[in-house]
């Protein structure tokens, strides 16, 4: 079972950060077909969030097919978003722990941190879609 | 979709001023309502109306499609919590809730001492002698150990600490979803609203100036960020409620007709409370259901 966690300071809709959670922890195999949803009721009641805007999450999450409410029992996982790529996981955590000591260690904060790998990814996908353009064409 | 609560043109004079003012409004069936507006509004007025204990002076309130007051099974089906949430303070919790046994035909009494259970609230402690807190949570028990259909709170959570607020919020969003009581509640604190509720009504001076559905509301509305324009020189971008500029950049809080491809904006979301401060900085604007004659802005206003 998964708990969710609201960010206040988000602009992102509620339910918009529900559907993000799930699919998530269905990405990193946190989640498998057939595991149970927190209850609408549960998850209303701890976030102090109206139940209609959960329900309207796991509609759009069962609209997607991910996931299928039972009548009376339950929301479940229909199908996952893990991908073979998953193994390497453990393999690619460790690289970039191992990388986050050294940027620690050469005196870096958190905030920077994430400001220099946003920073880098959107450069990379940029470089990466110039090119796929550049090739388009030629 | 059927209303809980609808309004037309709705007045209540205190004296010779008007607390509440050709205001019209509904509240469909099932939603969790927030009631906004500043201080001296007419919030409380309109709840009084709505419970039955206050007549209005003009224009009509139906509950469920009757009238307040006349029918005693309609009163079976509203719950109040009036402000401040007042108890009797020499009463023990477990008196009040046999009082309300007593007072009430529809009284769900396992309902009542369960959730004060779950509460940790001592049965035998007097009202007087409860936290803000608790004495909230035993105000809002007693309200829906009747069952109603319709749960009216005068600012709830106004006086509570940002815990008893969040308990607060946590059992009437359980309450909700076990029973499915529609709900109006007035409250300053955007951000409670904004998580808790799926349908807004804005009240200023004495009659209302937005009412709808919180998810259709945020769709009509956008911030444009874009370079500095002059005033009147925004074309197509809808009714402008907002707008600031600096030197180099204008910014403009609108409601829009549709999609806004003027490559000029930076187009961005809004959030609940952007919107309630915008609407109520400015007295003119209005998002009203139905045909409403909304003053002629955006351009050169």
């Amino acid at each position: 079972m998964i708990e969710f966690l609201l960010d206040g300071h988000s602009r992102e809709a509620t339910y918009m950060q529900l559907i993000r959670q799930v699919k998530q922890a269905l990405r990193v195999g946190m989640l498998e077909p057939g595991d149970q949803l927190p209850k609408v009721r549960e998850v209303a009641e701890s976030l102090a969030i109206n139940p209609n805007t959960v329900l309207k999450a796991y509609r759009q999450l069962e609209i997607e097919g991910l996931v299928e409410g039972r009548v009376g029992v339950g929301t479940f996982v229909r199908r996952s978003l893990s991908r073979p790529t998953l193994v390497t996981h453990g393999a690619l955590r460790r690289d970039l722990e191992a990388w986050l000591d050294r940027v620690f260690a050469a005196g870096l904060d958190e905030e920077e941190v994430v400001a220099l790998v946003e920073t880098t990814l959107r450069a990379v996908f940029q470089e990466d879609r110039f090119r796929q353009g550049r090739e388009g064409i030629a | 979709m059927t209303s809980a609560l609808e309004t037309t043109d709705l007045g209540k004079r205190y004296g010779r001023d008007w607390g509440l003012r050709g205001c019209s409004l509904r509240v469909p069936v099932g939603s969790v309502a927030a009631l906004v507006g500043p201080n001296g509004a007419g919030k409380s007025t309109l709840l009084h109306l709505a419970v039955g204990l206050l007549k209005p002076d003009e224009g009509e309130v139906r509950v469920f499609g009757k009238a307040p007051g006349d029918s005693r099974e309609l009163l079976e089906q509203v719950g109040f919590v009036a402000q401040d949430t007042p108890l009797y303070p020499d009463f023990t919790v477990a008196e009040l809730v046999k009082l309300g046994s007593k007072l009430n035909r529809t009284w769900d009494d396992d309902l009542a001492v369960d959730r004060l259970g779950k509460l940790d609230i001592p049965l035998d402690r007097k009202a007087g002698r409860l936290s803000g807190g608790q004495r909230a949570q035993v105000a809002l028990v007693l309200a829906i150990a009747k069952r109603p259909r319709l749960l009216l709170l005068d600012e709830p959570v106004a006086a509570l600490d940002p815990l008893a607020r969040r308990e607060f919020m946590q059992a009437l969003m359980g309450i909700v979803a076990d029973q499915g009581t529609t709900v109006l509640h007035s409250s300053h604190l955007l951000g409670d609203v904004e998580r808790t509720c799926d349908w807004l009504v804005v009240v200023r001076k004495g009659s209302a100036q937005v009412v709808g559905s919180v998810d259709e509301l945020l769709a009509e509305h956008r911030t444009l960020i874009g370079p500095r324009t002059r005033e009147g020189e925004y074309s197509g971008v809808g009714t402008v409620l907002r707008e600031s500029h600096t030197d180099k950049q204008t910014t403009l809080l609108v409601r829009t007709g549709g999609p806004i491809h003027h490559p000029a904006w930076n187009v961005s979301d809004v959030t609940l409370e952007d919107l309630v401060l915008a609407y109520l900085a400015d007295p003119n604007a209005a998002a009203l259901p139905g045909p409403v004659s909304l003053p002629q802005r955006g351009v050169g206003a």
